[in-house]
């Protein structure tokens, strides 16, 4: 216990004796876990933030969309999912609210019209219980009412950023816009939801009724749907799910030998496996910056190897006063260690300090987030980077031969 | 003097048949040969020679600082040849005191901290460790430059706190290899009469020179010439130093 204290403090001296050196040796380290940190805080801040966005659907929410295996497709059949199916669940299915369709009229391509301007929104048809859910909700203005989907009224509720991209003015409700070759009258703005990932703009949606959609995209066949809905009590969800499994089965008349061809998600899944997938991108980006600190190892390596030959004089007294193998190999693998495990925490603070920097600067970030893991992760592999890169200087400081050592100049 | 305990008829150390050969190159090089000494406690002895005559080869085999290429070396009983090398740092830590001819001093470290040194190795807490490095420091008046690092203090500080350093374990040896050979001749004075007052006090002193006036400062003389023993003299002791 008092040789490793006295090696410790030996190790210590002799980094404290060049700190300006010291300092340029860590850098490498320090640079690598900043950069690692930085990486991993942003990214899971972003993961965080869009979890966030998700959580807000209420984890009580489904989401029922067709579903077709290669199998299936190849076998020639088309999985949809109709207004039909949708009654049947309403009628069918206990312990369930907010049952809504969606008709998406036009993913990201909708062109919209207003006086001379143009712009491409997301176009979805959909029922007034939509608007129920929490998450979109009209912020000025009305949602679609049942009147408007009976009588198929060419209304529309739109984002706020279709009001920037048209030129509309701050209160569009009351004005015309242009979509399918007619006009819509606006009846209502969303609250904002903001960017996703600063690059999909949340707000670039137009929402028109359900009914209104299904007559523009034609009669001669049932329109398809996915199926939104909210679950009354979280614990029967999974009951839920197996009874709205049995209807559509039903409703399809599939064969129990087949398949589902539709896939229920709940909005946890969800946010689960969206979690997942952030977890590995963090991980596999982290692992390439990790290889920073590889190349900081290599960099206290150098030196220490340098400092070696420095101090050969040094270890030379060392062993005529009796120090063994071990007491100078201890003290220069603690060294190494000892830099290196330095070098991780000022990263580590440098790092934490750029990640608060960059969700300060980034606006779609709701903050920096460092994960404990990354910490202990980052300590403890540039603490084994450090012991692995410091055997060799120590191994050759051991093995100097006391008399070289002491007439060395 | 009562206080200077007699000599002990056993060896403290004893060569026998002592060969050292470097190969340089090609050729071989006899450092030492065939060399026989005894020593025992509380001697008083020079080895002194001409460069190159094996006198350093000699020290560093006695110092355990090197190994002979044959022949025997008993220090305190214990065959040397059968240590490894941790236990021979383990004899150079308990049995030695090395004093340098340029003090070897740790740069980075007051004199404090140097003489402290030899008891890292050892083991002695840090406290009693403080205590031994000041007491010995004390002993050769240097108890007021505790604080000083080696490059604050002059040439015969320096060697007085190498002196110390030796000193602080008790060791069997006081091994010094021209002690006095940096130092201007009145320092140099100072020195020899420490080693005088060392040996007084019952300590063993082996010292290494060329110069055969710092030779004639101890009891018994042995001269090397081409790596043999060509002579080894003793003087009668003075009846009071």
């Amino acid at each position: 216990m008092t040789r490793l204290l006295e090696a410790l403090r030996a190790a210590w001296g002799a980094i404290r004796a060049h700190l300006l050196r010291a300092a340029l040796t860590v850098l490498g380290m320090v640079i690598g876990v900043a950069a690692v940190i930085v990486v991993v805080a942003v990214l899971q801040g972003f993961a965080h933030t869009i979890t966030a966005q998700f959580k807000s659907l209420g984890s009580n929410g489904l989401i029922i969309m067709p579903y077709q295996s290669r199998e299936a497709a190849l076998a020639g059949r088309q999985a949809r999912l109709t207004p039909d199916d949708l009654i049947a669940i309403r009628q069918q299915v206990r312990d369930i609210r907010d049952v809504v369709p969606v008709l998406p009229m036009a993913r990201f391509s909708g062109e919209v019209r207003y006086g001379n301007r143009s712009t491409a929104s997301s176009i979805t048809a959909t029922t007034p219980a939509f608007a129920q859910g929490g998450v979109q909700y009209p912020a000025q203005g009305r949602f679609i009412v049942p009147g408007d989907d009976a009588t198929r009224r060419p209304v529309a509720v739109i984002g706020a950023a279709v009001i920037k991209n048209l030129g509309l003015p701050a209160h569009p409700e009351g004005h015309y816009i242009q979509m399918f070759g007619g006009w819509f009258k606006v009846v209502g703005v969303l609250n904002k939801l903001g960017t996703l990932l600063g690059v999909i703009d949340q707000d670039n949606q137009i929402y028109i009724p359900f009914q209104t959609g299904v007559s523009l995209s034609g009669r001669s066949t049932p329109p398809e749907i996915i199926i939104q809905l909210q679950v009354a009590r979280a614990q029967n969800l999974a009951q839920v799910e197996a009874r709205i499994t049995q209807v559509l089965r039903r409703q399809h008349h599939l064969l129990p030998a087949q398949e589902n061809d539709f896939k229920i998600q709940s909005s946890g899944e969800l946010i689960k496996a969206l979690t997942k997938v952030f977890d590995i991108i963090t991980l596999v980006v982290a692992g390439i910056v990790g290889i920073a600190l590889l190349v900081g190892g290599v960099g206290i390596m150098n030196v220490l190897l340098v400092s070696v030959t420095e101090r050969t004089r040094e270890i030379g007294i060392q062993k005529s006063l009796g120090a063994t193998r071990g007491d100078i190999l201890l003290q220069f693998i603690l060294e190494a260690l000892l830099l290196s495990v330095l070098g991780a925490l000022i990263g580590l603070l440098l790092g934490w300090g750029l990640a608060l920097l960059v969700a300060h600067l980034v606006p779609a970030l709701s903050g920096a987030v460092v994960p404990g893991w990354v910490v202990v992760l980052a300590l403890g592999f540039t603490a084994t980077v450090g012991l692995v890169f410091g055997i060799a200087p120590a191994a050759k400081a051991a093995a100097l031969d006391p008399i070289d050592a002491l007439r060395y100049e | 003097m009562s206080a200077v305990p007699a000599m002990d008829t056993a060896p403290l150390l004893e060569l026998r048949g002592i060969n050292k050969r470097y190969r340089m190159g090609d050729a071989v090089v006899h450092a030492l040969q065939d060399v026989d000494l005894s020593i025992v406690r509380n001697e008083y002895v020079a080895f002194i020679g001409p460069s190159g005559s094996g006198k350093t080869t000699l020290m560093n085999i006695v110092g355990c600082l090197d190994r002979p290429s044959a022949g025997t070396y008993f220090l305190n009983g214990k065959n040397v040849e059968e240590l490894d090398d941790t236990q021979l740092a383990r004899i150079r830590n308990r049995e030695i005191g090395f004093v340098f001819q340029n003090f070897n001093l740790l740069g980075r470290a007051d004199a404090l901290h140097n003489v402290m040194q030899p008891l890292v190795y050892r083991g002695t807490p840090l406290r009693e460790r403080r205590r031994m490095a000041s007491a010995a420091l004390d002993r050769v008046g240097l108890g007021n430059r505790l604080d000083h690092l080696p490059n604050q203090l002059s040439g015969g500080q320096r060697q007085r706190v190498a002196i110390a350093r030796a000193l602080v374990g008790s060791p069997s040896i006081l091994l010094a290899d021209e002690p006095t050979g940096n130092l201007d001749s009145s320092t140099a004075r100072e020195i020899m009469a420490m080693f005088a007052a060392l040996h007084e006090a019952g300590n063993t002193v082996v010292l290494v020179t060329h110069d055969a006036e710092v030779a004639a400062h101890a009891h018994r003389t042995v001269t090397l010439r081409d790596g043999r023993v060509i002579s080894d003299t003793r003087r009668a002791v003075p009846a009071a130093a």
